[in-house]
């Protein structure tokens, strides 16, 4: 009997340790199973990525289609080159969309928001977003706030 | 001439030692493993070492959670972004403190526990008398308490992280009045279960063999008398908790850090 009682108590002590495991798993990581399915990757480059972290967000209209998985320097063009894995049922991205760094908040973490152009032909994968534009980088909004200043 | 022999004989000494737990730690769990007759005697082990180590564990966990998120609150709420509590006490508690905290407590509770037992075996000849009989003591008393702590530590140290957030939630969610969708929105957005959980397990891992090693290796190395007992328990917990402390170090760096 004493046995029992101890397996019963070792049993439920390694189901506590699965069950914790998956709550850290779901609940707290935010980890989902549909999302582990396919990916294409898509590449961006940005004059200034001000901020912006591999693991961030990517999103059109606000809804999160994909993720920020590299950033580096193009030693071609000498700007950031920033990889992004996008969902692969989001595979209706026109050629010409454009895809811009965009701050959550007014100190939030940095985003990369994409808008969709008008051309029938669709991103692949290792394909380059053309239009980019970079992130608001505060100094530089007071230096032209300033600039503008002085010539008037 | 003479202070030079003795820091020498010192130096060889714990040379001696670290190669006679690791002559324990190879014959123990490496030659010739056993594991259907160790079953019973793991199951027994698990039961000492974690069942009975939960209590510790829990509410400890919880406090610190606690505490955790009323810190970060106070801290957070002048810059206006309290909804990030969720991501500070995650991110510490899965990183940093759960597998941590978890070690050390383990060390005092389970660590001193096994060596003082396993030196008692020896002062009172059990372990001879094993060997007597014909049943090797490393298969037989060592290896299920190794086995044991190795698997207790990540199963103790997941509760204590999951035990702990909740305790932040409680406390700030029912509280201190944050929004409970941004605060596990947060929480969820930047903690990666491969990048930060399994890190952390892995973290629990490594410091459950050091712990148990340690205390395995001091029980069965000490000398067999009652000082010698206490001498040993006491050397248990300082090293396991200077181990973990300087490992963890270590292995952030490694797995965080851009070294």
């Amino acid at each position: 009997m004493r046995m029992r009682i101890l397996e019963i108590s070792v049993g439920a002590f390694i189901l506590a340790g699965i069950l914790a495991l998956i709550g850290l798993a779901l609940n707290v990581s935010g980890l989902s199973m549909s999302n582990a399915g396919d990916t294409y990757t898509v590449y961006a480059r940005f004059e200034n990525i001000g901020g912006l972290t591999p693991r961030s967000k990517v999103t059109m209209s606000g809804v999160t289609i994909g993720k920020v998985t590299n950033i580096d320097l193009d030693t071609d063009q000498l700007v950031a080159r920033v990889t992004m894995e996008i969902n692969g049922d989001v595979d209706f991205l026109s050629i010409d969309s454009s895809a811009s760094i965009l701050t959550a908040g007014l100190l939030g973490e940095k985003y990369i928001g994409i808008s969709v152009g008008a051309e029938e032909e669709y991103l692949g994968s290792g394909d380059y977003i053309e239009d980019t534009q970079s992130a608001l980088v505060l100094e530089d909004l007071v230096g032209k706030f300033l600039f503008n200043e002085v010539s008037e | 001439m003479d202070r030079l022999a003795l820091l020498g004989r010192a130096g060889l000494d714990k040379l001696a030692a670290f190669g006679r737990s690791s002559m324990i730690l190879f014959q123990s769990l490496i030659a010739k493993p056993q594991p259907v007759m160790m079953f019973p005697l793991l199951i027994q082990q698990i039961y000492f070492v974690g069942v009975l180590s939960l209590v510790i564990i829990v509410v400890s966990g919880l406090f610190i959670g606690m505490v955790l998120g009323l810190q970060g609150y106070t801290i957070l709420v002048d810059y206006g972004s309290e909804q990030a509590v969720g991501q500070m006490v995650a991110l510490s508690l899965v990183r940093e403190l759960a597998p941590v905290v978890t070690a050390l407590l383990f060390a005092g509770r389970a660590g001193s526990a096994l060596t003082a037992e396993i030196g008692l075996m020896k002062a009172t000849e059990q372990l001879s008398s094993l060997e007597m009989i014909g049943v090797d003591p490393l298969r037989r008393i060592i290896a299920p308490r190794f086995w044991a702590g190795f698997i207790c530590l990540p199963i103790l140290a997941a509760i204590f992280a999951i035990v702990g957030i909740y305790g932040g939630a409680i406390v700030s969610i029912d509280w201190l009045g944050i929004y409970d969708g941004s605060f596990w929105a947060n929480m969820q957005n930047s903690v990666d279960f491969g990048e930060d959980v399994v890190n952390g397990l892995i973290k629990a891992i490594v410091f459950g063999f050091v712990v148990t090693w340690i205390a395995v290796f001091q029980g069965y190395d000490c000398i067999p008398t009652s000082e010698g007992i206490s001498q040993a328990t006491t050397k248990t917990v300082v090293y396991s908790s200077l181990a973990v402390l300087s490992l963890d170090f270590i292995l952030t760096a490694v797995m965080f850090g851009e070294l």
